[in-house]
């Protein structure tokens, strides 16, 4: 199958790519820059630009959406384009390319209201309450995609949580360098128990959600290692395996919060060169339980992780080292 | 001004409009050649269009202020049965006359017209037997009005929160009281819906608004509330009432009725309180009793009485079916208030398997011999001893005084006495006579045992002055009698009828009565609480015997063992077992104020072999061995039998208490309040099995002719297999014993789960009584019990459940642990499991334990773990000091790991 996967250059999009291409797939990348990934073929462009959608998906027999406009600060406007439009514009293409099915990367986030989640399944998205415009425009893209389901174009939307690995700058990059400065505070204790993804399981279970299309489509499931920890000890796992020393102080879980706004409005007005340090959306995620039913997921996509979180921690400890 | 029946609105939640009925009555009694209106539920026309041939028929009256709705679930069950190809009763339910959607009249209806008007409705219905009635409040009184008067129709009563009677003496409750009192009973009732409000506001949890507005529906002005307050004005406060006669004919009625009979209970009523229930009780004393603790008034809310009620229907299906005539009713056997005097030859001689518990005390009536010693009664230093010559004249002269003071065969005597001589000589002296001992813990505390005092209802009560102060205070029932002769003053204020002292003169020369029988109530013994309320466990006088003889046969008592007893149940066993006893210095209700030093002079003072200590009492007992001196030592050397009784102790702990008494097997039995004897094991077997792969804590083998049995749990963690002896298999244990309680006590569905699936293959046998514990276990090869868990702390992940002990062990063999609790977090079925340790050295914050040991006990535990927390003291429970209370630490767990602030368990 000829498999066109969008935001291959970024960490997990370079690894579902790399997936796929290990599966015996024919696979063509869509970002603006070089995916980097062995055996696969780049075209270079901006989801937001029609024509190069249009070269991309021509010919094309699936497709693995995971292009988007990740952060956690920035105008609404950029937002919208890359993970409302940039979505709209592929679905579009993809039809017209007589695409026989679609895989749209979500997040967990998209149904989050900012309570503990503990073993929920994958509620329907909700663009009005979902906090933050990473978590809103992702919510809208899933409910455009999802509304584009048909039997010539199954579409599943997979909503991986929390994805982390070796090569990872979103967040383990983001984790070990605050720790390092001692940036890195644990919000009550710590003891939030969250779910989390190993980069490999993530890339194994949206390729399986690509194979699992006809069987799976309609719906959002999200995806996880299904081996929920406390916050507090996946960040020390982290900062170990990357030789830096744990977080061990703790502030208020409202403080965090409080602050995070405060930040965030500053932010705004007077943004500074990297994100902000903290923001209230983070300091929820930081301080709340996430995680989640798998039973659905495992079943419908016939998949099941394959590395678990201690395996994870020595790759990345093996990572670190070299 | 009549207004005649209307159909209730549509939309009403929980109601099918289908089943409302309205039908053309001619009026009985006062209404004789009028025609009235009624409206009703009824499931009979659904029943035919499906072509079902019900059953019967349950007739069900509502109470005031309510209407038919109350019945809606029995309604809709009917039908459900029907649909699902199941046998199906019809239910038809009342709106009566002026309440509901029924006809509004002009006519003053008091009980007996109520009474008239049902037997015209029921008419006009053509109603055929066989008739369950069905009632709730004063709509309880109505329905077995027309119990009695249809002998012929009638199969069975149930009823839910009512009265028949106002027992001599006893003011009418007082919200009545108020809601009657002149003025009050317009205002409250009728002009506004405060009366209507009250009542719905009694329910617990409350109310759905919707619900609430279906209720008040019928009553949306004053006109037609006026029945409301027709209702209040009929209760009968005394004699001279017009109502008074009809319902002490009722009463008198039900007292004969021998037909199946249930009562389903919310002990939380301000109105129709346990009170009521217990002289339901006496009057139809084979009834199916269930009070729901912690239910309230409005019990068709608060609790599932529609499951309930099938339950019984189908559990009495052929007495419920079997063919009936007029006049069946009046030769009914010796129940009710008349039948409890005592049948002369009711005695227990015929039967060779039986000696009655006081047997050897009897035997040894002439003997000048201690039979039974306090080290300190009343905190005093004195010990005191008594023979068991005087033994068996207080204990005969005690009960001929009881008897002579009034107290009968099956009343209930609730004993609030310290363990000792006095304890012993009460309870021998109310078996002797039949009267039912009630035996709670203090350490239930002063909510739990008010509690099971109240629930248990009893008819006398016997205590210290601190216990009569409680009931006093706590308004609990029951004539009471002071152990100590009290100033008039004191005794007034508190209540108290007879000192011991008054007893014991009015039996000097007064006669014995008969002895009960070996199959009536002995004993009720109330659980440890726990887990969930306490639950009164009744024994009759045969189980208590078995009890006995399984004790003096498998740990070899004779008359010279003598016994040293630190474990209250057991400390009332010497007299029965013809040997002398000795409480220690200690106070019973805190086991942990027992030192070694006090163990050795008890045992020195009687010689004993035989030593029963809880395992909190162990704790201390080792921990205080250092002030043992040389003589206590060698008293303690003379001991051959050490029993920890109460919970399973560990092999450290039983080799600690051991090394005091070298020259004695320890054992460390496995019981329950319902079953105090199960299985028994040694210390030396415990180290055989200790390098065992079997998970939990090994407590041995069945005594006896006892056997254990196991319930596999499935997936979802329930105990669904059926019993079996199969090795290996996590279940909940299921135990026979001939000392196995015989139920418990007003806890008709509690008694069936008990006994569910328990006439499986491996566990038929008519004769043999089976009884699911709640702990979670398997057994081994070699036919040992193992002991998992509790069943509510079964942990059910998405592999499968999980019980606690095991991993708790596990986590425990951690150097940096010491001790360990194995929770769960999360919803049902998605459980994770959770490990909470006190760590070595203590930690002084909650929170997450340190990567090292994190990452130690995983490696440890073998199963995953989603997170490891270490506390300061894990929360023992209240009971029992060596038990961790999980289940409130696995709610601190959730609150942790949802990520709260850090706070202590």
């Amino acid at each position: 199958m000829i498999v066109l996967v969008t935001g291959a250059s970024g960490f997990l999009g370079c690894a579902v790519a790399a997936e796929l291409v290990a599966g015996g797939h024919e696979v063509r990348t869509l970002q603006r820059r070089a995916s980097g990934v062995v055996g696969a073929a780049d075209v270079l462009g901006s989801i937001t630009d029609a024509d190069a959608v249009a070269r991309a998906t021509d010919g094309v027999d699936g497709v693995v959406h995971l292009a988007a406009k990740v952060s956690l600060a920035g105008a609404e406007s950029e937002f919208r384009s890359v993970n409302v439009e940039g979505t709209r514009s592929l679905l579009a293409a993809a039809e017209r390319a007589g695409v026989s099915r679609f895989v749209q990367v979500s997040s967990p986030s998209v149904a989050h209201v900012g309570s503990a989640l503990m073993g929920v399944g994958a509620e329907p998205a909700d663009p009005r309450r979902a906090r933050g415009r990473y978590a809103q425009t992702k919510a809208e893209g899933e409910l455009i995609a999802l509304a584009r389901d048909s039997s010539a174009m199954p579409v599943v939307a997979v909503r991986p949580h929390l994805v982390w690995g070796p090569g990872d700058t979103q967040l383990v990059e983001r984790i070990v360098d605050r720790a390092r400065r001692g940036r890195l505070p644990l919000l009550n204790g710590g003891t939030a128990l969250i779910d989390s993804t190993y980069v490999n399981n993530a890339a194994s279970g949206i390729a399986a959600a690509l194979d699992r299309a006809n069987e799976a489509h309609g719906r959002a499931y999200v995806l996880t290692n299904g081996e929920p920890r406390p916050v507090g000890e996946l960040l020390a796992g982290i900062c170990l395996a990357a030789g830096v020393q744990p977080p061990r102080w703790s502030i208020p879980a409202w403080l965090g919060r409080a602050a995070g706004a405060g930040i965030e409005r500053v932010w705004a007005v007077r943004p500074g060169t990297d994100e902000p340090p903290m923001t209230e959306f983070l300091a929820e995620q930081l301080s709340t339980a996430h995680w989640f039913d798998q039973r659905d997921t495992r079943r419908d996509l016939s998949w099941a992780p394959s590395v678990s979180i201690d395996e994870g921690l020595s790759r990345l400890a093996e990572h670190y080292s070299r | 001004m009549s207004a005649g029946a209307t159909l209730p609105p549509p939309g009403l939640p929980g109601l099918d409009v289908r089943f409302s009925h309205t039908i053309a009555v001619p009026g009985a009694g006062t209404d004789a050649g009028l025609v009235r209106e009624w409206h009703y539920l009824d499931s009979g026309p659904e029943l035919g269009r499906l072509g079902v041939t019900p059953i019967g028929t349950i007739l069900a009256v509502h109470g005031n202020p309510t209407w038919s709705y109350l019945w809606r679930a029995t309604v809709a069950e009917s039908v459900r049965a029907a649909e699902s190809g199941e046998p199906a009763w019809r239910v038809v339910a009342v709106d009566q006359v002026d309440m509901g959607f029924s006809e509004r009249t002009d006519v003053h209806r008091p009980l007996a017209q109520r009474v008239a008007d049902l037997d015209a409705f029921t008419r006009a219905l053509a109603i055929d037997g066989p008739v369950v009635t069905l009632g709730h409040d004063w709509g309880g009184v109505v329905s077995l009005g027309w119990a009695v008067d249809h002998p012929d129709l009638l199969a069975g009563v149930a009823l839910l929160n009512t009265a028949i009677h106002n027992p001599g003496g006893v003011p009418i409750p007082l919200p009545l009281r108020l809601a009657g009192a002149r003025g009050m009973l317009a205002a409250s009732t009728v002009a506004t819906t405060a009366f209507l409000d009250t009542t719905l506001s009694l329910a617990s949890p409350p109310l759905d608004a919707s619900v609430r507005d279906a209720f008040r529906a019928p009553y949306r002005t004053a006109d037609r509330r006026r029945a409301i307050g027709g209702f209040v004005a009929d209760i009968p406060v005394d004699g001279r009432h017009e109502s008074f006669a009809e319902l002490e004919r009722i009463a008198a009625g039900v007292a004969r009725l021998d037909v199946p009979a249930l009562m389903l209970w919310g002990p939380r009523d301000p109105i129709f309180s346990d009170r009521y229930l217990d002289d339901l009780v006496d009057r139809l004393p084979h009834a199916d009793v269930h009070r729901f603790e912690g239910a309230g008034h409005l019990i068709a809310e608060d609790r599932p009485y529609a499951d309930a009620l099938s339950a019984w229907l189908d559990e009495h299906h052929d007495r419920l079916t079997e063919p009936r005539g007029p006049g069946r009713e009046v030769d009914a056997g010796p129940v009710g208030p008349a039948g409890r005097e005592d049948d002369a030859q009711s005695g227990a001689s015929a039967d060779p398997s039986f000696s009655p518990i006081w047997q050897r005390l009897e035997e040894r009536r002439n003997d000048d011999a201690i039979a039974v010693v306090d080290m300190a009664p009343g905190g005093s230093r004195t010990p005191r001893r008594v023979s068991w010559r005087q033994l068996d004249d207080r204990v005969s002269r005690l009960a001929a005084g009881l008897h002579a003071v009034g107290v009968r065969k099956g009343d209930r005597v609730s004993l609030l006495v310290q363990p000792g001589a006095t304890l012993s000589a009460v309870v021998y002296a109310c078996l002797r006579i039949g009267a039912v001992v009630v035996v709670a813990d203090a350490g239930l505390g002063v909510r739990g045992l008010t509690r099971a005092v109240r629930g248990s209802w009893p008819d006398v009560v016997i205590g210290e002055t601190i216990g009569l102060t409680a009931a006093r205070a706590l308004g609990w029932p029951g004539i009471r009698i002071s152990v100590a002769r009290l100033p008039r003053v004191s005794a007034a204020a508190l209540g108290v009828s007879y000192s011991l002292g008054d007893i014991l003169q009015h039996g000097a020369d007064a006669d014995l009565p008969a002895v009960p029988a070996p199959d009536d109530d002995a004993a009720i013994l109330f659980t440890s609480g726990s887990t969930g309320p306490a639950k009164g466990v009744a024994y009759t006088h045969r189980q208590l015997s078995a009890l006995r003889d399984v004790l003096a046969e498998h740990f070899g008592v004779t008359e010279e063992t003598g016994l040293v007893t630190g474990f209250a149940p057991f400390a009332l066993l010497g007299p029965a077992l013809g040997t002398r006893s000795v409480t220690p210095d200690m106070d019973v209700s805190s086991p942990r104020t027992l030192t070694a030093a006090a163990v050795a002079a008890a045992v020195r003072e009687c010689d004993a072999r035989m030593v029963f200590l809880s395992p909190a009492a162990i704790l201390n007992v080792v921990d205080t061995a250092g002030a043992l001196t040389p003589d206590d030592r060698d008293a303690l050397a003379g001991v051959r039998t050490f029993l920890s009784t109460g919970a399973p102790v560990g092999t450290r702990l039983l080799e600690s208490a051991a090394a005091l008494m070298p020259n004695a097997t320890p054992h460390t039995p496995y019981g329950m309040t319902e079953c105090l004897l199960v299985t028994d094991v040694t210390l030396d077997v415990l180290r055989e099995v200790a390098d065992a792969p079997d998970a939990g804590v090994c407590v041995g083998s069945p005594i006896g002719s006892n056997r254990v049995l196991v319930s596999a749990l499935d997936a979802e963690g329930r105990a669904s297999g059926l019993p079996s002896d199969a090795p290996g298999v996590l279940g909940e244990i299921v135990v026979s014993a001939p000392h196995l309680k015989d139920h418990y006590d007003r806890l008709w569905l509690t008694d069936r789960e008990a006994a569910r699936d328990t006439d499986a293959p491996a566990s038929a046998d008519p004769d043999v009584r089976w009884h699911r514990t709640g702990d979670v276990g398997h057994l081994d090869a070699d036919g040992r019990v193992w002991i998992e868990g509790r069943l509510p702390h079964v942990i059910v992940t998405v592999d499968g459940p999980i019980a606690p002990v095991g991993p708790e062990q596990a986590v425990e063999r951690v150097d940096a642990v010491r001790r360990a609790a194995i929770v769960g977090v999360g919803p049902r079925l998605l459980r994770q499991v959770v490990a909470v340790v006190e760590t070595l050295p203590p930690t002084t914050r909650p929170g997450l334990a340190d990567p090292s040991l994190t990452r130690a006990v995983r490696d440890q535990v073998g199963l995953p773990l989603a997170a490891v927390l270490a506390v300061p003291t894990l929360p023992t429970d209240i009971r029992h000091n060596s038990k961790i209370d999980r289940s409130r630490l696995s709610l601190w767990a959730e609150r942790m790991l949802a990520g709260s602030r850090p706070v202590a368990p």
